[in-house]
């Protein structure tokens, strides 16, 4: 057993740094909107998605429409129909563990397991139960940290929401560096700029991401041939 | 605050990211892929979102005066070349963000 958790304690050092990091980020975040610590660890617990977490921020006391919050919620974690794939026959091996294999799949979890070669004196089933879960809880203490950070200790904390636009920025700059085609990342700023303008900063992301939707169907063809088949 | 309404909203966050992930598990077997529309919307449209999202982030912003969009844009600015540069998400987001709160907090 020890040596299962030393081995996965390892392997999974680089995304506690960044979850530590990120999920006080979201902590602070979340204390600044005036929730609190109960918040950050219910929503850490059974959301688990980081970009989405950062997103439903702002949402909490505004009254959006559920609907929005609906369609968000699909079209940023669509990605993750791609990661179940790689790992449908894996986890239907797993017996028990198979519901939380499902929901524990987040982009760093994913990553993780794709470069594991994990070695064979190891029970693979644990260490891969292992790895979901060290993650898992690297997010969960890093948001109930920075949410206690925020309440019990006090700087100024202004501006600390930069950091979801930084995350975005980092993400578009990842994405923008691994496809041919920049036509859908162009698509989204168009379409978000446009909506903002003519729907206004309460009502623009609905439209937006509908024009988004709508813009990438219509040019399937023109992506799919730059980008080659999809696998 | 509505409590009721927030936690609904979290608990339809929670709900639609699992289905996102329960997705392939639940309809497609070792063999079978999903339909290529499908596959097509999964990889291309994240790209998009995420471009909206950055707007989203700048829904705020007020081009009438200086401290109204300086940080905003200077901000991206230091995430993005810091990121180009190394390519290293801590770095990127770290900076970046203590960079915008010195300068909504003391330049601005």
């Amino acid at each position: 057993m020890m040596k299962h958790i030393r081995y996965v304690f390892v392997r999974t050092l680089p995304v506690l740094f960044a979850f530590l990091f990120l999920g006080i980020a979201f902590g602070l975040l979340l204390q600044r909107a005036g929730y609190n610590f109960v918040w950050a660890l219910l929503i850490s617990t059974f959301v688990y998605a980081g970009s989405m977490q950062f997103v439903l921020v702002p949402f909490l006391g505004s009254g959006i429409n559920l609907f929005t919050v609906i369609l968000m919620t699909l079209s940023i974690n669509c990605r993750h129909i791609f990661y179940g794939l790689s790992f449908i026959r894996k986890f239907k091996g797993m017996g028990k563990l198979y519901p939380y294999m499902i929901f524990s799949l987040t982009d760093e979890t994913y990553s993780l397991l794709c470069s594991t070669k994990i070695p064979e004196e190891l029970d693979e089933n644990k260490v891969t139960f292992g790895i979901a879960l060290f993650n898992h809880i690297y997010w969960i203490a890093g948001s109930v940290t920075g949410s206690l950070l925020g309440q019990f200790i006090t700087f100024d904390t202004t501006g600390i929401e930069f950091a979801m636009t930084a995350l975005f920025v980092v993400i578009f700059i990842e994405q923008w560096m691994s496809v041919r085609t920049h036509l859908p990342a162009i698509a989204g700023l168009l379409c978000g700029t446009a909506a903002l303008l003519i729907f206004g900063a309460g009502s623009f992301i609905l439209p937006a991401l509908i024009a988004s939707i709508v813009i990438i169907l219509a040019s399937k063809n023109i992506v799919q041939a730059k980008e080659g088949a999809l696998k | 605050m509505n409590f009721a309404y927030d936690a609904g909203i979290v608990i339809t966050v929670a709900v639609c990211t699992f289905l996102t992930r329960l997705f392939p598990f639940a309809l497609f077997g070792r063999t079978q892929q999903p339909h290529p529309l499908v596959l097509y919307i999964g990889k291309i449209l994240p790209s998009a979102v995420i471009a909206v999202l950055i707007i989203y982030c700048l829904k705020t912003v007020q081009f009438t005066s200086l401290p109204g969009y300086a940080p905003q844009f200077l901000g991206i600015a230091i995430v993005a070349a810091l990121h180009v540069w190394k390519r290293n998400y801590l770095l990127s987001i770290g900076v970046g963000t203590v960079c915008y709160m010195f300068m909504v907090q003391m330049v601005f």
